[in-house]
């Protein structure tokens, strides 16, 4: 993984410092790291980092300033990647980050994911190389509509489904799973097929497909 | 009648106003009778049968003065009245002669019958027949139709002119009304507006503080204790003990997400009813369609109301009704937000029986909105809530 140049935005200084700490033990810059939503957009259109991590609450009003910021770096330069984090989420955060720059570079975690510290970083590392990464919950929450042909999948094919709508590649659900990358290549096959979604190589291209589908557009 | 002209002049205000004003006829026919009466039997006569209407009737003219009111008052009105201590008509007679509320019942009657409904029914027939007759004008025998016209077309221009003088009148005497037969539940009814309001204000005190303070510091302990396993070979005795604290404090964070979430939803703040519906919709353990489409965000008071009575609703499906299937409506109706909470269940959901729904009714009280329950044996159930909402910002 090469070295990320990373914009840090957390009001809670304690919180910022931890993090900023543990991005920069896995061998990443944090060159900027700024409190609240204004100074994260100066800050992150002064340094170009290659990925901006921001929570989504921040002062002055303390409700999404830091999605607002994060939104608006977007629109300006697409293709600049954004992990948001939340205490909460909501489908209607992630639907608003997924349709800014086609989905392409975006996270969107809870808070509590940090602690999982591997795979936040790890987390970090996809957004940053342009993947698609939805927390577990609003992916749950997304599979509970149980639209009609959901309802056709197995159990096991819905546990599939969710953690590619998590973003996770078939090596890593093989291994969430603890069962072989072909097994859940013809998993993910078969699931496509159900929802009359186009078969896709790219990991990538597969992850927005099924979000889409979920989120029923 | 403070909306635009048009809005009001095409919203049910006016035909209400008449509907209540046209009421006084029944007033006018019992004082027609009482003055043949005295026409035909003597003034002594006369009186003393008025005397004797009065004493019987004061009291259901009174109700039905009150009952009248919903046409024009959105907010709801008490019964004065207090109840009898004991059954039988000797302790119904004296607490009912004690009370203060029966003397005003009792003189608002005379008033009634003696100025307010001549007054009521003279101004129905200018505001009415005098447009209609203007308007008549090219149809009245010996007058040319081209004279006729000048006066349809100031017929025509009187009709808004009536509407508004219809509304003003039907107000004043509602105002009038309420303070003399049903004083003091406006009071009440605000006074308990102020206390949701004050609740609210510390529920989101609360939920900030604890957002910024014990929320914050977990998530710092979960991601040092992270950091700390990293250092530590995996399995052994000092990772093990580790691992579990570290398992813990990510369970105690997330207990914390849920309360804070029943103590306020940031959602409802940020992005308001409609996405917070949908939030309440999606962790709902049954499928529940949404259709909610507001023009944008209404006043918080609306707001945090309605998204209880959603998922105080909700919450009664999942425990009570054994539904598959749940369905949210949400529109906003000229001024007013009209909420359903369906589902295909068992029904039977009784008011008087559990604390839920009687909670979920005084919460409708206090936005002076109307909640409508219809829940047979065997189902479905639905619960249809109104709430006034007077401006969508």
């Amino acid at each position: 993984m090469p070295r990320l140049r990373i914009a840090l935005a957390e009001d809670g200084v304690l919180l910022r410092e931890g993090i900023a700490g543990l991005l920069e033990r896995f061998g990443h810059d944090v060159v900027a790291s700024v409190g609240d939503g204004d100074a994260l957009i100066t800050a992150a259109t002064e340094h170009e980092p290659d990925i901006v991590v921001a929570d989504a609450r921040m002062p002055p009003g303390f409700t999404d300033e830091g999605l607002r910021a994060a939104l608006i770096l977007r629109a300006t330069r697409p293709q600049l990647a954004v992990l948001v984090l939340s205490q909460y989420v909501e489908q209607t955060y992630a639907a608003e980050l997924l349709d800014s720059g086609g989905g392409v570079g975006i996270g969107y975690l809870l808070k509590d994911r940090i602690g999982d510290v591997r795979e936040f970083v790890d987390a970090v590392e996809r957004v940053a190389a342009g993947h698609t990464v939805v927390d577990p919950e609003v992916v749950r929450q997304l599979l509970s509509r149980r639209r009609e042909p959901l309802s056709r999948l197995t159990p096991r094919e819905r546990e599939v489904l969710g953690l590619v709508a998590e973003g996770r590649s078939n090596a890593a659900i093989a291994r969430a799973l603890v069962v072989t990358d072909a097994a859940i290549a013809k998993h993910i096959a078969g699931i496509l097929t159900k929802l009359d979604l186009p078969p896709a190589e790219d990991d990538h291209r597969r992850v927005l497909a099924v979000l889409a589908y979920l989120r029923g557009r | 009648m403070t909306r635009r002209p048009l809005a009001f002049l095409c919203s049910s205000w006016p035909w209400r106003s008449l509907v209540y004003l046209l009421g006084s006829a029944v007033y006018a026919v019992a004082a027609c009778l009482l003055i043949y009466t005295g026409y035909v039997y003597g003034a002594w006569v006369a009186s003393a049968t008025a005397l004797l209407v009065l004493v019987v009737l004061a009291l259901p003219s009174a109700a039905f003065e009150r009952w009248r009111l919903r046409l024009v008052d959105r907010m709801p009105t008490d019964n004065p009245h207090v109840k009898p201590p004991k059954k039988g008509l000797r302790a119904w007679l004296s607490t009912r002669a004690r009370e203060q509320a029966t003397w005003r019942d009792l003189g608002f009657t005379v008033v009634g019958l003696s100025v307010l409904c001549w007054m009521d029914l003279g101004l129905v027939s200018s505001a009415f027949w005098l447009p209609v007759l203007l308007m008549s004008g090219p149809f009245q025998p010996g007058m040319h139709w081209a004279d006729g016209l000048p006066l349809a077309a100031g017929g025509v221009l009187l009709v808004p002119i009536s509407a508004y003088m219809l509304t003003a009148w039907a107000g004043t005497r509602a105002m009038i009304t309420r303070a003399v037969l049903a004083p003091g539940d406006a009071e009440i009814i605000r006074s308990r507006a102020r206390l949701v309001d004050a609740f609210e204000a510390e529920r989101r005190r609360i939920e900030r503080d604890l957002h910024d303070g014990a929320q914050q510091r977990l998530v710092s302990l979960s991601m040092k204790l992270g950091l700390a396993r990293l250092d530590l070979p995996p399995g052994s005795p000092a990772e093990t003990q580790l691992a579990e604290a570290h398992e813990e404090a990510k369970r105690a964070l997330a207990e914390l997400r849920e309360l804070i979430r029943g103590i306020h939803p940031q959602v409802l703040t940020d992005r308001g009813l409609g996405a917070a519906v949908e939030d309440v919709a999606g962790r709902s353990p049954i499928p529940v369609d949404v259709d909610v489409s507001l023009p944008g965000r209404l006043p918080p008071p609306v707001e945090v109301a309605a998204y209880y009575i959603v998922s105080e609703a909700m919450t009664n499906i999942v425990k009570h009704s054994e539904a598959r299937h749940g369905f949210i409506y949400g529109r906003l109706h000229d001024d007013t937000l009209v909420l359903e909470v369906r589902d295909d269940g068992v029904g039977g959901a009784d008011p008087a029986a559990g604390s839920g729904l009687a909670g979920l009714a005084d919460r409708v009280a206090v936005t002076d909105g109307v909640m409508t329950l219809s829940s047979p044996p065997g189902g479905p159930t639905s619960l249809r809530v109104e709430i006034p909402c007077p401006v969508a910002v």
